[in-house]
């Protein structure tokens, strides 16, 4: 092990810039680290841009009527909300921050397999991006389909959809060729002596993440490619009145876009799995059933995807197949809530704010999942499908899960990055707010939905109000809580305490170099004779 | 369970209620039980309180218990949710027949006897069975109270039956997005008592558009097109919506695309007409093809010339 690595005995990545000034630094370095901090950067913007159309909905609701925008405004924002949230930050989200950042680490490399094919992958992105957000801007106005793009309507519309649609299938080469990059690097660059069986969880759940996005994401390219041939040419793939059929697009569309559901949440159990061993000061509990549970959603996830279409008319036989594999899927979950509430039992815990994410993580967590039963059962699907109950359940598993862990490991993370602490009270309060505020939020949407209010819907009957206005209320407060959370980390990033290599005591590689690393991470590459997660 | 309707609104509630309580009852125990739990060992196990901790790498007979008890209770809420939805499936032979008909933003439902109305009428304690059919893009018909759902496909005549069983009012809404009024793509249920049902339905001109003689023909083509739904997309105060204004385009020329060419025509009778019964021919500038349907058979010549009536008495 390199324990003997000295903070500070060698230039940190930040400082080593290979003879590039500015910008340029950034956007030609082939460091994963840097390439990860670049996702961070857009995504964090393309996120303020997203919170803020979140937040104009909510202002819209929260009363009858038209409050602050018409009908056609409120479908495209919450089509653009919805393109911006799942496409460019949700799905990217921790495997291209993290994983990029920490992978190579973790598993005791220099860097990533290919580090030319990763900043490619970085410039696929943004492009993507710029796409998207483009399609706000040009053409017969913003898209307003919502962001599964269902046939008929989206061949319909007169609005700007073949940006946000080309936006997507581009994007989409961005994540497969991270995927292939993380997989060969999995497979071929992990330190002597470093098995499969001891590589730490979070690599792990990159593993499960990565053959997904490999293996799933060319279905939404075609799919995509699809729609633009329907659009360009009229072909009729999807449309009746020429022979076709707009539920096949129904199923092209959530053969990706469930697994994408687990490309999303797998990284951030990872990352879970990292926080809750280490401020526990205990191993992680269940090692093996962990691992073997992430593997198990990666795998089953694949086969649940008609449980989004359960009123869409298929036969009896699919439909009890997709509901009986969508509740066996929920096992896996269920396994790892209580492995990681099992490390917390006669440890040693610390409460600082990664912790208080993580824990937060579970609760949310296990709401989304329990309303996952829900909806995976079919008579209660038929009354809550496509109605504000989903909204909900998607925002616990989506925002509450991946969310959650997202802003838990960039505070644990944070030290290691920038060699430099957040300042642990800001980070606490906006943490107390968000959470509040959070659920607040998502937690009327719930009851309304139970009670029979459609989703996507500009204006509601009176009876709706009352929840309405809480949800709006606590959309609010749930930002404060985000702003003063960015600006510690902004601040801190500059001006935070100067950060130990390893602040919280962690067993991991990356907590045996330096905060933050060298250009090339290891001196010599470890050799590692003993299981991950070890604390005596 | 909850107080959108009676217990008995229609036969499917109770096996869709029994799900939700089954599911959400233990869903809520384990909830609070796993989070209860966890509280419990983060107070008890504080590092001042607890320095040390004590290291337990798994134990394979409790990864067993918290697989197969889950596995188990997944297993029951699955039964009653199929128990529940099962009957929803195949409508009874004897059913009464109305044809539910969609489009971008309204619902029409269409009786034996010729009868078309814009909320849904039907009698108590007798099953109803509605074809399902959309004529432009997806929608999705749902009567909460009901617990019933389903998406109305275009090109693809689906069903939906119930047996109402308490007289009342109930909302109806479209649950599948459909474009710009969606939200207000809403209307009623009306569950009546048989002989009130039966009386009802006798007459099929009631529901007809309120074409009231007293009326100025341009006021009669102003409620025509208010109930086949023509202002959702029309305005009449010469502000552009999905479809061209009625303001301002009498007697005018219009730059217009048929079948891919542009040419110039003047808005007349003959324009107005083939613009309701054929729309997809001649596309204004600034606006979009495939939109809007043929209005033929649901819209008579002479209701026509009563909207024409109207049209040209927004410019005098």
């Amino acid at each position: 092990m390199s324990e003997t690595v000295k903070q500070g005995a060698h230039k940190s990545y930040l400082e080593e810039t290979g003879g590039r000034k500015g910008i340029f630094k950034w956007i030609l370095s082939t460091d994963h680290k840097r390439i990860g901090l670049l996702y961070l950067y857009s995504i964090m913007t393309w996120f303020v841009i997203g919170v803020a159309l979140g937040i104009m909905m909510k202002l819209e609701l929260i009363a009858p009527g038209k409050t602050i925008m018409g009908a056609q405004a409120y479908n495209a924002t919450f089509t653009v909300h919805g393109v911006i949230m799942i496409f460019l930050i949700v799905i990217p989200g921790l495997p291209a921050v993290f994983g990029n950042f920490l992978l190579p680490i973790q598993i005791g490399a220099k860097d990533v397999a290919f580090p030319k094919l990763n900043l490619f992958s970085w410039y696929i992105y943004v492009a993507g991006s710029i796409l998207v957000v483009a399609s706000l801007f040009a053409g017969g106005g913003p898209p307003d389909t919502g962001w599964t793009f269902y046939a008929p309507y989206s061949f319909k519309t007169g609005t700007n959809m073949l940006p946000a649609v080309v936006g997507a299938f581009v994007l989409g080469f961005s994540s497969i060729l991270t995927g292939l990059n993380f997989l060969v690097t999995i497979h071929r660059l992990r330190a002597p002596g470093m098995t499969f069986m001891k590589m730490p969880v979070f690599p792990w759940t990159l593993y499960g993440t990565a053959w997904i996005q490999l293996l799933a994401t060319p279905i939404v390219g075609i799919t995509l490619l699809m729609v633009l041939g329907e659009r360009i040419f009229n072909i009729g793939f999807f449309d009746p009145a020429k022979g076709g059929d707009p539920i096949l697009y129904q199923h092209l569309f959530w053969i990706y876009s469930h697994p994408a559901v687990y490309i999303m949440i797998l990284p951030a159990m990872g990352a879970i799995s990292e926080i809750i061993p280490t401020f526990s000061r205990k191993t992680i509990f269940g090692y093996r059933f962990i691992v073997i549970s992430t593997l198990a959603i990666a795998f089953v996830g694949y086969f649940v995807w008609g449980h989004h279409m359960f009123t869409s008319g298929m036969s009896g036989t699919a439909l009890f197949t997709f509901s009986i594999l969508t509740f066996i899927v929920a096992i896996p979950s269920a396994i790892k809530v209580f492995n990681w509430v099992a490390t917390m039992h006669q440890g040693s815990i610390l409460l600082k704010t990664p912790f208080m994410w993580a824990a937060s993580f579970i609760f949310v967590f296990l709401i989304g999942g329990l309303t996952g039963l829900v909806l995976g059962a079919l008579a209660t699907n038929v009354h809550v499908h496509d109605t504000a109950f989903v909204v909900g359940h998607f925002h616990f598993i989506v925002f509450g899960g991946t969310g959650f862990a997202f802003f838990g490991a960039v505070h644990y993370w944070f030290p290691k990055i920038y060699g430099r602490m957040y300042d642990e009270s800001w980070a606490k309060t906006g943490w107390l707010i968000f959470f509040i505020g959070y659920l607040a939020l998502y937690g009327p949407m719930l009851y309304l939905g139970i009670k029979g209010m459609p989703r996507r819907y500009f204006d509601y009957l009176p009876e709706y109000h009352g929840p309405n206005i809480l949800s709006s209320l606590g959309a609010l407060v749930m930002v404060s809580g985000f702003l003063i959370i960015l600006i510690n980390l902004i601040r801190s990033a500059r001006h935070g305490e100067k950060a130990e290599a390893n602040p919280w005591g962690g067993t991991n590689l990356e907590w045996q170099i330096s905060s933050p690393p060298s250009l090339e991470n290891f001196d010599e590459i470890p050799t590692i004779d003993k299981a991950t997660y070890k604390y005596d | 369970m909850y107080d959108i309707s009676p217990e008995n609104a229609s036969n499917f509630v109770a096996g869709v209620d029994l799900a939700f309580v089954i599911i959400l009852g233990v869903s809520v125990f384990f909830l609070v039980a796993i989070t209860g739990v966890m509280i419990y060992f983060i107070r008890k196990y504080r590092r001042d309180k607890h320095p040390k901790a004590i290291q337990n790498e798994g134990s394979l007979k409790l990864e067993l218990i918290w697989t197969i008890i889950p596995l188990l209770l997944v297993l029951v809420m699955f039964y009653f949710g199929w128990m529940g939805w099962k009957p929803m499936k195949t409508p009874p032979e004897d059913a009464m027949k109305v044809t539910a008909i969609a489009r971008m933003w309204n619902f029409k439902f269409e009786y034996e006897n010729g009868k078309l109305t814009d909320s849904l009428y039907v009698p108590v304690n007798q099953p109803v069975v509605l074809d399902l059919k959309a004529l432009d893009v997806l929608h999705s018909l749902y009567i909460p109270a009901f617990r019933v759902k389903e998406d109305m496909v275009p090109g693809n005549i689906k069903q939906m039956w119930f047996i109402p069983g308490q007289v009342g009012s109930y909302d109806l809404f479209c649950t599948e997005y459909c474009g710009l009024d969606h939200s207000y793509m809403y209307t009623g249920v009306r569950v009546m008592a048989e002989e009130e049902f039966a009386e009802w339905m006798k007459d099929t001109t009631a529901t007809a558009p309120a074409v009231d003689e007293s009326m100025t023909p341009a006021q009669q083509g102003f409620e025509i097109l208010k109930s086949n739904g023509c202002n959702a997309c029309h305005s009449s105060d010469g502000s552009k919506l999905v479809g061209p204004s009625y303001r301002g385009i009498w007697g005018e020329t219009q730059e217009v695309t048929t079948a891919g060419e542009k040419r110039e025509i003047t808005v007349d009778e003959e324009y107005i007409r083939r613009s309701i019964y054929d729309p997809n021919a001649d596309i204004v500038d600034g606006f979009n093809k495939g939109l809007m349907l043929s209005y033929e058979g649901l819209v008579t010549e002479e209701e026509i010339d009563l909207i024409i009536e109207y049209i040209k008495s927004l410019d005098e």
